[in-house]
């Protein structure tokens, strides 16, 4: 009982990262844009509130480092791909690259550094209470801001004016603009908005997940990220839900490893990309649910005429 | 204030340039980088620019860094020109570095030197392989292509751990995760005695050739570019979709496992968990620069030669990271993207008028819902 | 006072001058044409007083004041609303949601709800404010468009090309909710270049001719030809439509049914037709009504269709390639030129090869030379003003484009031409030039099936006409017997099943 509370816990803290990514994506998709440098943003973000955090000891500073690390790169990407129409995917996949040489860049002299004692987090009352409080309330304030963040958001795309605006320009820029909404600038809000929630969800990992800089650390999470905005069709409860189920897959693993499980750590590590490759596929094979669900505009050059 | 004014033809001189303006732009913020780093920024830039030419040995060593971008840049920009969108180029690397290992695993004492062909076909075939992954699950389940070839890096990536930690780990190696040495039969011919360059140069050069004749002389290549330029155009003309998908991703699959072939059996010898050098990213970077144009790409994979190279010297010289590499290298391909904004737009000084891109066809109706083609920057056959 | 004043408005573009000190008078409660063909600088012209487009010089004056017209919300708030012939709507949300984009306002959804209700009665048009847009046809989307305007209390309503998405008895209804607007004291300005419903409906009309005002009449006290005259400077090109004389059969739809392939378009049921040797089928219908889906299903890019349905010169071609559909004769000009008739930044000899594959040879190599010949022959032939075989696709006129694609394909000499739209956003030279080449190509013997939105042109070249809708189809008839009356109620799909069978095919 003890070990599923404790699973449970690692899975909700593991997939907070990939909840805040996938929803910061899910916002930039849903103005049309794809972002493939996601890696390489929470990548510098990861190093940045890591810098900030072995530097102030605070870490809401780290998270607000990781944050502006992340809007800044989004920023620029925006502005290639939004006003210069530069090709979606390839912009991104440079941001990508950069941010992983970068990050590795800056984080050279802090390879061997530690943070200092975590506290305990606990929701008194709560926190004591048989199997649901280890599972469920020993967590750090951002695994509980990440599902407050799942409903605004969800409040937010369905239920606010701005929100269906939102809608509107992922779905056809082209008529928001006829409309007289300034499309640019809406967009160039999403993805910076996105770049920042990527940003945080890189300081996570470094500050609050593991406490480390590592060159790299974030093995591909950006880019399960990206699948994850897929595979939950852009809807806000669904990414939350589908970054526990990864995080749970990830958690899982470990522990296999961790109990010696008579197959090589390197399969077991390998679990949670199949697994991505797996949900993309079950997904994707209903083209036309995609199209109907997905940002009409995704991926297309605007023009305003 | 500055603004964007749509040019009515996009501008051939601007293609041309356009990757030389951001090399001098990469070179400005490095020169920045340097001082930064309290480095003399002159001797920096020697150390990327100068000394990676200096000289018969360092050419040759530039050229072994470069065959392998080249090739996989090649098949690449035949990829990117369909508009199938290849990420996971280093996987397929490392299966054909695993393929050909295996491979050359089974040579004895007594086979004979041609023995590194059937090794480097083995790479090819082991790129193609895992490349046929993507094409499968994108053929049949409508699977984005960009994120399983990207995760199959990564179970690419575990699976040489598992092979070199594990079955085939060399049991004289110390164990270390390590093959064995392979046998000097198996190994890819040197061009010059006590030169590293190998035969695998002739075979990108070759392949330059091939890659050309076959996007611009041949129906084939014409249908693929169409694929990528106007999806319905293609669906129009009767190509076929599958078909692009396919040949796209089997033939840089191929050139991948080539090059990670030629890694193995070449300079390194041996099949480590290093093998894996970023080659298959970096590759993405020299396909863009290259303009996706195979002449191109010659060009620009010597330029990222002359990054990794440089990046080493100044490491062992200038006492500054490697990851400096990794850096310039994510620059380059940044400002070149935005450079290509020139070549279909001009700079003003001006006041802003309210319209500002594509200037208006002759005739005023919205040429009816146009399909959006890739965005890649506008390309003419040569 | 005027309730609209554009004092010599000019506007100029890299390559072309499209408003060149154009003047407008409307007055309030007037219904006000502004005439002129594909080019000739309205759409230029209202994006000006829809505050989309700055004009380079010129005074724009509203009731009397000199007003700058900044952007479209500053339009709006003025009272100009505009209603767009390509809808600015989002599909997958409903036509209250639509509308509330559209209002600047800051009022609630619900309430929104109820006015769109309201308005819709006042004025008589059917609108369901609750339903997603794609599930409505395009007239309906049309209505949801008018509404959008309408909500706004509008004092000058700009309707650009509004019925050319409409059957004839929706135009009339059109009409009567215009009139009562004018009555009421709005101002209208009718974008359009058709001359009947201009001299039926319009009050006041401005004919602009290559971005110059070339008259200001009533149109109630002109003909056709005068309009004509004043619009393109010259009568309307007559063609030579000479008595045909149908050989073989060369197409033949069987019973044709296909389920959508997107979630969007129209599913098409039990279509039979057929087309012969020389002559001209034409297929009449509003937008929507599954004509891009049959004519993907004849062209061979939808490869779905039952076996058999489908069949030239008695071979069942229905699964098909285009490749060897073009093989057998059978040649296609669809209705989007630039990103599917032509690629846009490949030059016009490389284009060629998308339908022309005799320069192609053994093995796949490319004869450039052979290629470029036939590019440059077509730019001869049919008088294409190109800069040459290396000119980019996207560097022509719409009309050029056309020129030279449909010549590309009437190059060829096919069995069967297929040609959709043929002259939508062309100029009338070139319109009447590529009717022209239709019609030759039929008296070669050539079987021709033209789908168009525009009447005129169909009761112009064809021989027979049919009419789809809903994803059916009507029975056949002579056009020379078809009456604009009798189309327009079969577009609205009302045509007995007694009156399918009695009309049996010719």
């Amino acid at each position: 009982m003890e070990q599923i509370a404790l699973l449970v816990a690692a899975t909700l803290n593991s997939g907070t990262v990939l909840a805040f990514a996938a929803l910061g994506l899910l916002i930039n998709e849903r103005s049309g844009i794809v972002n493939l440098g996601a890696e390489g943003t929470m990548l510098v973000a990861a190093i940045a509130g890591f810098a900030t955090a072995v530097h102030t000891g605070n870490d809401w500073l780290a998270f607000g480092a990781g944050a502006m690390a992340g809007a800044a790169l989004a920023a620029a990407f925006g502005v290639l791909v939004i006003w210069l129409n530069t090709n979606q995917y390839a912009t991104g996949l440079a941001l990508s690259l950069f941010g992983a040489g970068f990050s590795a860049f800056v984080g050279i002299g802090y390879t061997q550094e530690k943070l200092g004692e975590q506290h305990a987090f606990r929701i008194p009352g709560l926190a004591d209470l048989p199997f649901v409080g280890p599972a469920f309330f020993r967590q750090h304030p951002m695994v509980y801001l990440a599902i407050a963040l799942t409903i605004a958001i969800a409040w937010f795309l369905y239920r606010s004016r701005a929100g269906l605006v939102l809608r509107a320009v992922g779905e056809s820029p082209e008529s928001a603009h006829a409309l007289g909404y300034p499309v640019r600038r809406i967009r160039l809000a999403a993805v910076v908005v996105g770049g920042a929630l990527c940003g945080v969800a890189g300081a996570y990992i470094s500050v609050v997940y593991t406490h480390l800089w590592v060159e790299g650390m974030t093995a591909g999470k950006g880019w399960i990220a990206l699948a994850l905005t897929t595979f939950a069709t852009w809807r806000p409860a669904r990414v939350l839900l589908g970054a526990y189920l990864f995080g749970g897959v990830t958690m899982l693993q470990l522990q296999l490893q961790g109990q010696g499980v008579q197959v090589s750590t390197q399969f077991l590590t390998m679990l949670p990309y199949l697994a991505t490759i797996v949900v993309l596929v079950l997904i994707s094979r209903n083209a036309t649910f995609i199209r109907v669900n997905m940002p009409a505009s995704m991926g297309k050059p605007f023009f305003p005429q | 204030m500055l603004r964007l004014e749509a040019r009515p033809e996009p501008s051939r001189a601007m293609s041309m340039a356009s990757p030389l303006i951001a090399l001098a732009i990469t070179v400005v913020i490095g020169t920045v980088l340097f001082l930064l780093l309290g480095k003399d920024p002159l001797r920096g830039l020697a150390v990327f620019f100068v000394e990676p030419l200096r000289g018969a040995y360092a050419l040759t060593e530039l050229a072994v860094k470069a065959t392998p971008l080249l090739l996989v840049a090649l098949g690449l920009a035949v990829c990117f020109r369909s508009n199938v969108w290849n990420i996971g180029a280093e996987g397929q690397f490392i299966l054909g570095a695993i393929a050909a290992s295996g491979v050359a695993m089974q040579a004895t004492a007594t086979t004979g030197g041609w023995f590194f062909v059937p090794v480097l076909l083995a790479g090819v075939v082991g790129g193609m392989a895992w490349a046929a992954i993507v094409a499968l699950l994108r053929d049949r389940f409508n699977a984005n292509e960009i994120l399983v070839s990207l995760m199959l890096v990564y179970v690419a990536e575990q699976l040489l751990n598992y092979l070199v930690y594990g079955p085939w780990k060399d049991p004289q190696g110390y164990n270390f995760p390590q093959t064995i040495t392979f046998l000097k039969a198996t190994q890819v011919p040197r061009l010059f005695s006590g030169f590293r360059v190998n035969v695998g140069a002739v075979v990108a050069l070759v392949a330059v050739a091939a890659f050309w004749v076959l996007l611009f002389r041949t129906y084939a290549g014409f249908q693929l570019q169409v694929g990528g330029l106007a999806p319905a155009a293609a669906r129009y003309a009767g190509f076929s979709s599958r078909k692009a998908l396919w040949t796209a991703l089997l033939v840089s699959g191929g050139t991948a496992g080539l090059a990670g072939g030629l890694e193995v059996a070449g300079p390194l010898g041996q099949l480590t968990p290093h093998v894996p050098a970023g080659y298959g990213f970096a590759a993405i970077i020299v396909a863009f620069v290259g303009r996706l144009h195979p002449v191109g790409i010659v060009f620009s994979a010597i330029l990222m030669s002359m990054f990794y190279i440089g990046g080493e010297l100044a490491q062992s010289r200038l006492g500054l990271p490697k990851s400096l590499t990794g850096v310039f290298q994510g620059l380059l391909l940044f400002t070149l993207l935005g450079c290509d904004t020139l070549i279909a737009y001009r700079l003003r000084w001006g006041r802003r008028a309210t319209t500002t891109a594509a200037p208006p066809a002759l005739d005023d109706a919205l040429l009816s819902p146009v399909v959006a083609s890739s965005a890649l920057p506008a390309r003419e056959e040569t | 006072m005027l309730r609209l004043e554009l004092v010599d408005i000019s506007k100029s573009y890299p390559a072309v001058k499209a408003n060149d000190r154009v003047s407008l008078r409307v007055a309030p409660g007037q219904i006000h044409a502004v005439l002129g063909e594909n080019g000739a600088g309205k759409s230029t012209l209202m994006k000006i007083i829809y505050g989309a487009v700055r004009p380079d010089a010129g005074e724009i004056r509203w009731n009397g004041e000199r007003v700058e017209i900044g952007s479209p919300a500053e339009a709006r708030a003025l009272g100009i609303s505009m209603v767009y012939q390509h809808f600015s709507l989002f599909d997958t949300l409903t036509a209250a949601e639509n509308v509330w984009l559209g209002l600047d306002k800051s009022l609630a959804l619900a309430e929104v709800v109820a006015r769109i209700r309201e308005v819709a009665g006042v004025y008589g048009l059917e609108v369901d404010p609750l339903r997603p847009v794609h599930t409505l046809s395009v007239g309906e989307r049309q209505r949801v468009e008018i509404v959008r305007a309408l909500m706004t209390a509008p004092k000058l309503l700009i309707l650009d090309e509004p019925t050319s998405v409409l059957t004839p008895q929706a135009v009339q209804t059109l009409f009567v909710t215009l009139r009562k607007l004018a009555e009421e004291g709005c101002s209208i300005l009718y974008i359009s270049h058709k001359l009947d419903e201009i001299r039926a409906l319009c009050h006041h009309c401005t004919v602009l001719r290559g971005g110059k005002v070339t008259g200001e009449v009533d149109p109630t006290q002109e003909t056709n030809a005068s309009l004509s005259r004043l619009m393109i400077g010259a009568e309307p090109p007559q063609l030579q439509h000479r008595a045909s004389a149908p050989g073989d059969l060369v197409l033949g739809v069987r019973d044709l049914s296909l389920p959508k392939a997107d979630p969007f378009g129209t599913a098409l049921e039990g279509i039979s037709f057929d087309v012969r040797a020389g002559e001209i089928v034409g297929i009449a219908g509003v937008s929507g009504n599954g004509q891009q889906e049959l004519v993907a299903a004849i062209s061979g890019e939808d490869r779905r269709a039952p076996r058999g349905s489908i069949q030239l010169f008695g071979r069942d071609v229905a699964r098909a390639s285009p490749r060897s559909r073009r093989r057998a004769g059978l040649h296609f000009v669809p209705e989007e030129r630039l990103g599917r008739g032509a690629v846009p930044t490949l030059s016009l000899a490389q284009n060629t090869l998308l339908t022309r594959t005799h320069a192609v040879a053994a093995g796949g190599w490319l004869r450039t030379r052979e290629i470029e010949s036939l590019a440059a022959s077509l730019i001869e032939r049919f008088h294409v003003k190109a800069g040459g075989p290396g000119s980019a696709a996207k560097s022509l006129s719409g009309g050029n484009l056309q020129k030279f694609i449909v010549g590309r394909e009437i190059d060829a000499e096919p069995k069967l031409l297929v040609v959709s739209q043929p002259t939508w956003g062309v100029d009338v030279g070139a319109a009447a030039q590529i009717r022209g080449e239709l019609l030759a190509l039929r008296d070669r013997g050539s079987a021709v099936l033209v789908v168009s939105e525009e009447l005129d042109e169909l009761f112009e070249i064809c021989d027979r006409l049919l009419v789809m809708a809903g994803g059916r189809v009507s029975p056949s008839v002579p056009t020379a017997e078809a009456t604009v009356e009798r189309v327009g109620e079969w577009m609205s799909g009302l045509w007995s099943a007694r009156a399918q069978a009695g009309h049996a095919e010719a």
